[in-house]
């Protein structure tokens, strides 16, 4: 670490490598950067979308895997709060020359740097990660585990649309097994109040819920009438090459959201999905479109969630974080 | 086994109490100088037995017992010296107490002819801290598809053979490997594991997967090819030796087995009674392994194993690697976790101070059981009587230590035991006679 990174923290710097991770009353912790996300999208909105806030500070976003729209969004955060930001791709990285990911990050440290944005392919990197620096890590989505500040910003769009959480029922259609948006949403969702259906055939669940706050079903019909927010997973095309469905045309058949089971939503509904979808796969192209529909929300949304993130973990001395380095 | 040195003037191993298959006494133990047992008794009359100036070796307090005797050790050599060496691995090795190791055949290349056994036994006899012998291969570069020369591998002493780390998948590949090796009166240890199952999978498959996001390998990977191999020993009448059980299911099956008459045998690693799939809640892959570690049910399966004799070792699976290597994210690091220098600390701490066995149970599970399945009875693992080899462990079962990585003598620091405190320390070891590990530390 520089000395001018070391000298502004006496210890280890806060990360966000999981839900959990917004403290020990998780409602709480995400009520936190939902307000704060409030005066961020002020900020957003500006002719100038510009604010000092973290000038001096410098984050990096370290994607081992390829993910423009979340790279983006928290470079385009770190901006707005006039941090200097660096880019590290795995494509053009040492990695490839078959540097250790520890070896990596002790030499992005070394530039002195205060957060680190980290997505990977393999589940619980950013954990490991956070091991060896003492920069503040940001997970940025790994493996199948988390997305955390995918939760936040879906947490902060459904609240901006529907009010609160307590007595809502969010449906999670789709792919939760090998989802780390499911995961991160899950925990998110039921910490606000907010009860959650898990839909899915059983291939594509986690082979167990044990601990898990939620119901599952494999109807989707029957979960959409009674359904307030209707989350749809993106679904992977080599799902099929495994087996886990006989086919994409099947999986639409059942578990897509077609402009008919669409219908059957309450009117107030809101449609949520987390990107890039598939247009005619999970969801159809006019359903994408409808009113109730709050996926772009979603993405302008993101900045300003990331921005309240960045600020907390650099900009405020607010406790919370709870990962030990 | 030859005496690794002749200049002995012969030991007496004072004050300790003599465990072995055939009870216990407290008594001393003279050795000769050629490594082979003078006398066991109190007040030997050492001019008599020729041994007036023998080098006492102090074992007040202490359990004598015959060398324990690894049947999975990974010495990683050849192919993979940075994390393992013979040498090392042999040193390791003796601080935990043994006496003899059966070191895999997952080297590269893998230990499927007679020219890389006798490669393997002569870097052994050279490092001259354990007896390591070898377990051959199953099938040629361990690659499933043929049987390795195993009649020729037999000639140099082979006498168990595994592809430890894969298990044989080809159903009719094993009936064959089965009916060949038990014509050669030899033993096939099966590293259970059904590919089809488990392939793309990290860790143990239930609630821990699932919240983490790691891929799973379900029990019954484990539990189908159990099934398929009893099955095959029945057809066959083959010995068959099931390596690191892992799962309740797992061991019923060897139970059923064992109370059917069928020629079956099984051991368990301390780490699978020690450790459950919650450890990886850390992401750390120092808790990586294969079998993977499995849940709390499971644990108390194979601790019942242990008890009711189901599961006849107790074996450490040693898996050195480096810390490089073991740095990688979870799905990327290899599989395995050191196991010699802690195995009998934590059999004690985590099965005989439970009172679930005693000290000679475990000593039964870490040596003469282990001995005769590797065929090495007669030699490791006998009664501590006049004549019979002093390969010897000498075990301080109150002392209580920390482990600390850095202290390990293996090339590799990747224990998942790191900072806890355990009880039951080696305070030598003697093979042929000679200290390889004198007053805890090893000698050379």
């Amino acid at each position: 670490m520089s000395p001018t990174a070391a000298a502004r923290r006496a210890g280890p710097a806060r990360n966000l490598l999981g839900i959990d991770d917004l403290g020990p009353d998780v409602a709480s912790g995400i009520d936190e950067v939902m307000g704060l996300t409030d005066s961020f999208v002020e900020v957003s909105e500006r002719i100038i979308p510009k604010v000092p806030t973290l000038r001096g500070r410098t984050v990096v976003s370290l994607f081992f895997e390829d993910s423009t729209r979340t790279r983006l969004s928290f470079e385009t955060a770190a901006k707005r709060l006039s941090a200097d930001t660096m880019n590290f791709s795995v494509s053009t990285s040492s990695v490839k020359k078959g540097e250790s990911l520890r070896d990596t990050i002790e030499t992005i440290e070394a530039m002195g740097v205060d957060a680190i944005v980290v997505r990977h392919g393999s589940s619980g990197v950013p954990r490991q990660v956070a091991r060896w620096t003492d920069a503040a890590v940001v997970n940025a989505g790994d493996g199948w585990h988390e997305h955390p500040t995918q939760a936040l910003l879906d947490c902060y769009t459904i609240r901006q649309h529907a009010g609160s959480f307590a007595g809502k029922h969010i449906a999670i259609v789709g792919d939760v097994k090998h989802s780390r948006v499911a995961r991160s949403n899950v925990a998110a969702f039921t910490a606000l109040g907010a009860e959650v259906t898990l839909v899915a055939p059983p291939t594509l669940l986690p082979p167990s819920l044990e601990g898990w706050p939620v119901r599952v079903s494999h109807d989707l019909d029957g979960v959409l009438p009674h359904t307030d927010v209707c989350y749809l997973l993106r679904m992977q095309r080599e799902r099929m090459t495994e087996a886990l469905i006989p086919s994409l045309r099947e999986y639409t058949a059942t578990f897509g959201l077609t402009t008919r089971r669409a219908d059957r939503l309450p009117d107030d509904a809101l449609i949520m999905h987390p990107g890039p979808m598939n247009r005619g796969v999970e969801i159809a192209a006019e359903v994408a479109d409808r009113p109730g529909a709050v996926i772009v929300d979603q993405v302008r949304n993101g900045v300003a969630v990331r921005m309240a993130v960045l600020f907390l973990l650099l900009g405020s001395g607010t406790e919370w974080g709870g990962e030990d380095a | 086994m030859t005496p690794p040195s002749t200049t002995s003037t012969g030991r007496l191993l004072q004050g300790g109490r003599v465990v072995d298959a055939t009870g216990e006494q407290v008594a001393d133990v003279a050795v000769r100088p050629d490594g082979t047992i003078a006398a066991v008794g109190t007040d030997l009359d050492l001019t008599a037995l020729g041994l007036a100036d023998a080098d006492v070796l102090d074992c007040a307090g202490c359990v004598v017992a015959p060398g324990l005797v690894d049947l999975h050790t990974h010495l990683r050599e050849p192919g993979r010296e940075e994390a393992e060496t013979i040498e090392t691995g042999s040193r390791a090795a003796a601080l935990g107490g043994y006496t003899a190791v059966v070191a895999m055949p997952n080297t590269e290349p893998a230990i499927d002819s007679a020219g890389i056994v006798r490669q393997v036994l002569e870097a052994g006899a050279e490092a001259g801290l354990c007896d390591v012998r070898v377990a051959g291969s199953i099938t040629a570069g361990r690659r499933g598809e043929a049987l390795s020369p195993m009649a020729e591998m037999a000639d140099l002493g082979v006498q168990i053979f595994t592809d430890d780390g894969n298990g044989v998948q080809d159903d009719r590949l094993m009936r064959r490997a089965l009916e060949y090796a038990s014509g050669l009166d030899l033993t096939l240890a099966q590293h259970c594991e059904v590919e089809a199952l488990s392939e793309g999978g990290h860790m143990h498959e239930g609630a821990w997967s699932s919240r983490l996001g790691i891929p799973g390998i379900p029990a019954e990977a484990e539990e189908l090819m159990v099934f398929r191999d009893i099955a095959l020993s029945r057809l066959t009448g083959a010995r068959v030796h099931f390596q690191h059980l892992s799962t309740a299911g797992a061991v019923e099956l060897v139970r059923q087995a064992k109370a059917k008459g069928l020629p079956v045998t099984a051991e368990a690693t301390p780490h699978h009674f020690t450790l459950t799939h919650a450890e990886v809640a850390s992401y750390d892959p120092t808790f990586k392994v294969n079998p993977p570690l499995r849940d709390d049910d499971d644990v108390a399966a194979v601790k019942a194993g242990l008890v009711d004799g189901t599961i006849d070792a107790i074996a450490t699976d040693h898996a050195p690697h480096t810390q490089e290597v073991k740095e990688a994210p979870f799905d990327e690091a290899p599989c395995g976790m050191l196991g010699l220098e802690t195995a009998l600390a934590l059999a004690i701490t985590e099965l005989v101070e439970p009172g679930l066995l005693t000290l000679p149970e475990v000593l039964a599970l870490m040596s003469w059981r282990p001995a005769a399945i590797a065929g090495l009875d007669g030699v490791h693992g006998g009664p501590v009587v006049a004549d019979a080899p002093a390969h010897l462990v000498v075990i301080d079962p109150e002392e209580e230590w920390t482990v600390e990585p850095a202290h390990l003598a293996s090339r590799s620091r990747n224990t998942p035991y790191a900072g806890r405190t355990v009880r039951g320390r080696v305070r030598h070891t003697l093979l042929c006679g000679e200290p390889t590990v004198r007053d805890g530390k090893a000698t050379r």
